[in-house]
C-alpha cells in the first residue's frame, strides 16, 4: 500500500516537472525560431535605413523611432500620473471608502482589452479631442493603457516601506509630505523605476490600440510632429506578416523586424528584473 | 476634510495634486464605458439589437444587406478562449504546484525569470509565430480544413495564459501557512497527498481566480487571435477550421470602415460587448478572491 502511495506521488510530480518544462521549451522554441530567423536580415542598414519599395526593401529605421517616440509619450504621462495615484492610494487612502474605489478602478482598467482602448482613443483623442490619426493619439491612448500597471506596481514599492520609517519622521517633527518626499520616496524609487521600465515595455510591444488611432503602413519620412501619422515596430511586425505584397519574398524581413523589437522589449524587461532582484537584496526589512 | 484644517498650504496643495492624479484612473474608467456606450448608440437606432444578439451571420461589407449578427464572433472568442483554457489550466496548475511545493530554490531562480519573460513577449510575437510556425505543425499533425484556425490560436493563447495563471495561483499557494503542510506530513500523508487535500483546498480561491484572470485576459487579447485563427466570420463549432474572433472584427473592420458609418457604430457595440464580458470576468475573479479567501 505505502509503496502504491509512492509510485503514485512519484508519477504525479514528474508530471508536474513535466509541465513546467514543457513551458521552458515553448519559450525556448519561440525565441529560438526569432532570433534564428530574424538574424539572417539584421543588420545596420535594416536598422538605420528608410524602408523602400513598399517595404520590401531597405530598413525600419522610422518604425524604430515611432516606437520610442511612444514610449517618450508614456513615459511623461503615465509615469507621473500613475507615482502620483500610487504615493496617495497608499499613504492617504488607504483603508478609506474613497481608496476602494480607486482601487477597484485600477484593477478594473487593467482588466480592459487592449482594443477596447484602441476605441476609446478613437473616440476620444482622434475624433472629439481632433487629435486626427496622429502620433499623440497613439501615445495618449497606451498611457492610459499603461496607467493601472504603473500604479500598481509603484503602490507594491510604496507599500512595501515599512511604517516605522514613517513613524520616525513623524516623530522628529516632519510633515506627512516631507516624510513622504524625504523618506519613502527613496526607499520605494527601484521598484517604481522597475515598474516604469515594466510600462513602457508593456507600451513598446503593444499592437492594436495603434491600429486604431495612426499607424501609418509605410513612411519614408520620420514624424515632423506630434500629430503627424508613424509608423512602429509592432505594427510592422503584423502589417509585412500578413498584408504585405509578397508575404514569402518579405519573410527575413518579417522575421528581423520581429526580433529587433523583441531585443528591444525583452531586454527592457530582463533589465528591469536585475534591477528588482538588486535592491530587493539590498533592504531587507 | 476637518483633518486638513491645521495644515500647511503647501501640504494641503500637494494633497490636491495627488488626489487629483488618482481621480484620472477612474475618469479614464468612465470614459471607456461612456465612449463605447456612445460610439454604440446610434447603432441601436438602425439595427434591431435582437438580431445583433441573435443574428448568426457576420456579414458587414454587404453593399446592400449588411447583416450584424454577433454570434458567429462570439462563438468565436470564446472557442478559442476555452480551448487555450483547456491547454492551460492543466498545464499552468502542474508548473504552480511545482513552483510552489517543489521546486528548490536555484531551479526557482531560473525559472521565474523566464515565466517573466514570456509574460513580457508582445502579443504580436506570438501572433507571428503561430501563423509562421505553429500553423505548419498543426498542418501536419491534425491535417485541418483551413491552414489559420481556432486550435491555433488556443494553443498560442495558453501559452500566453500560462503565465498569468502561474503567477497569481503560485502566490496563492506560497500564502498557505507551513504549519498546515507540516500537520498533514506529520500524520503520514505523502507530500502529494498533503497538495491534494491540504495545500489546494486551502489556496483553492487564489487558484480559481488565476484561472479566470487568465481567461478573460485571452477573451480581450486581438493581435494573437487576429494572426492565428484566419478571420473566416461563418458560424460553425469546428476548432480545426477558421475563426474570427469578436477583438479581431474590431481591428480587422476598422481599416476599411467609413468614419460614422453603422459598420463604424455596431463596432462599437461588439466593443461594448466585450467590454462588459471582461469586466464581468475579472469581477468574477475579485469575487471568488474575497469571498473564499481563507485568512491565515
Amino acid at each position: 500500500m505505502m509503496l502504491n502511495r509512492r509510485a503514485t506521488e512519484m508519477a504525479v510530480f514528474t508530471l508536474f516537472r513535466g509541465c513546467a518544462l514543457l513551458v521552458v521549451l515553448a519559450l525556448v522554441v519561440l525565441l529560438g525560431y526569432i532570433v534564428s530567423g530574424g538574424l539572417e536580415r539584421l543588420s545596420v542598414e535594416f536598422l538605420t535605413a528608410m524602408p523602400r519599395r513598399a517595404n520590401t526593401e531597405g530598413g525600419i529605421f522610422p518604425a524604430i523611432v515611432g516606437t520610442f517616440y511612444l514610449m517618450l509619450i508614456v513615459l511623461s504621462i503615465s509615469v507621473p500620473i500613475g507615482v502620483m495615484s500610487a504615493i496617495y492610494m497608499v499613504e492617504y487612502e488607504q483603508n478609506s471608502l474613497m481608496g476602494k474605489v480607486f482601487k477597484l478602478a485600477v484593477y478594473n482598467l487593467a482588466g480592459v482589452p487592449s482594443i477596447v482602448y484602441g476605441l476609446l482613443g478613437l473616440g476620444i483623442f482622434v475624433a472629439f479631442l481632433g487629435f486626427g490619426f496622429s502620433l499623440i493619439s497613439a501615445g495618449l491612448t497606451l498611457s492610459i493603457m499603461t496607467l493601472p500597471l504603473m500604479i500598481s506596481s509603484a503602490r507594491e514599492a510604496i507599500a512595501a516601506v515599512p511604517s516605522t520609517v514613517r513613524e520616525a519622521s513623524y516623530a522628529l517633527g516632519a510633515t506627512k509630505w516631507q516624510t513622504i518626499w524625504h523618506h519613502v520616496l527613496p526607499y520605494a524609487l527601484p521598484g517604481i523605476f522597475t515598474g516604469m521600465i515594466l510600462s513602457v515595455s508593456r507600451a513598446a510591444g503593444e499592437t492594436a490600440p495603434l491600429m486604431l488611432t495612426g499607424v501609418a503602413m509605410s513612411l519614408q519620412r520620420l514624424p515632423d510632429s506630434f500629430f503627424d501619422s508613424f509608423m512602429a515596430l509592432p505594427y510592422h511586425v503584423f502589417y509585412m506578416a500578413t498584408q504585405s505584397s509578397d508575404l514569402l519574398a518579405t519573410r527575413p524581413i518579417q522575421y528581423a523586424t520581429a526580433l529587433v523589437l523583441l531585443l528591444l522589449v525583452l531586454g527592457m524587461n530582463l533589465f528591469a528584473i536585475v534591477l528588482r532582484k538588486r535592491y530587493r537584496d539590498r533592504y531587507r526589512w | 476634510m476637518r483633518k486638513n484644517r491645521h495644515l500647511p498650504p503647501r501640504e494641503k496643495a500637494i494633497q490636491l495634486a495627488l488626489t487629483v492624479a488618482t481621480w484620472s484612473s477612474v475618469l479614464a474608467l468612465a470614459a471607456v464605458f461612456g465612449e463605447l456606450l456612445l460610439g454604440a448608440l446610434p447603432a441601436l437606432s438602425s439595427i434591431s439589437i435582437i438580431d445583433f444578439f441573435t443574428g448568426t451571420v457576420w456579414n458587414p461589407s454587404h453593399p446592400i444587406y449588411p447583416l450584424y449578427g454577433i454570434l458567429p464572433l462570439f462563438v468565436g472568442t470564446m472557442m478559442v478562449s476555452f480551448g487555450a483554457a483547456l491547454i492551460a489550466i492543466p498545464v499552468g496548475l502542474g508548473c504552480s504546484i511545482w513552483l510552489a511545493e517543489l521546486a528548490g530554490p536555484r531551479v526557482k531562480a531560473i525559472f521565474k525569470p523566464a515565466i517573466e519573460i514570456l509574460a513580457g513577449i508582445p502579443s504580436v510575437i506570438f501572433g507571428f509565430f503561430a501563423l509562421v510556425i505553429l500553423s505548419e505543425w498543426i498542418a501536419v499533425v491534425f491535417e485541418p480544413v483551413t491552414k489559420l484556425n481556432a486550435l491555433n490560436g488556443a494553443i498560442m493563447l495558453a501559452v500566453m495564459m500560462i503565465p498569468i495563471m502561474v503567477t497569481v495561483a503560485e502566490d496563492a499557494m506560497n500564502a498557505v501557512p507551513m504549519s498546515l503542510r507540516e500537520a498533514s506530513l506529520a500524520l503520514g500523508a505523502t507530500r502529494w497527498e498533503t497538495v491534494r487535500h491540504v495545500v489546494i483546498p486551502a489556496s483553492l480561491s487564489g487558484v480559481v481566480a488565476a484561472v479566470v484572470l487568465a481567461f478573460g485576459r485571452a477573451v480581450g487579447e486581438t493581435m494573437t487571435v487576429l494572426m492565428a485563427t484566419g478571420n473566416a466570420t461563418a458560424l460553425h463549432f469546428d476548432i480545426l477550421r477558421s475563426v474570427q474572433t469578436m477583438t479581431a472584427a474590431i481591428a480587422i473592420d476598422f481599416g476599411e470602415v467609413e468614419f460614422g458609418s453603422e459598420h463604424y457604430h455596431v463596432l462599437f457595440l461588439v466593443g461594448l460587448v466585450l467590454f462588459v464580458m471582461t469586466f464581468l470576468i475579472n469581477f468574477l475573479a475579485d469575487w471568488v478572491t474575497r469571498r473564499f479567501k481563507e485568512d491565515y
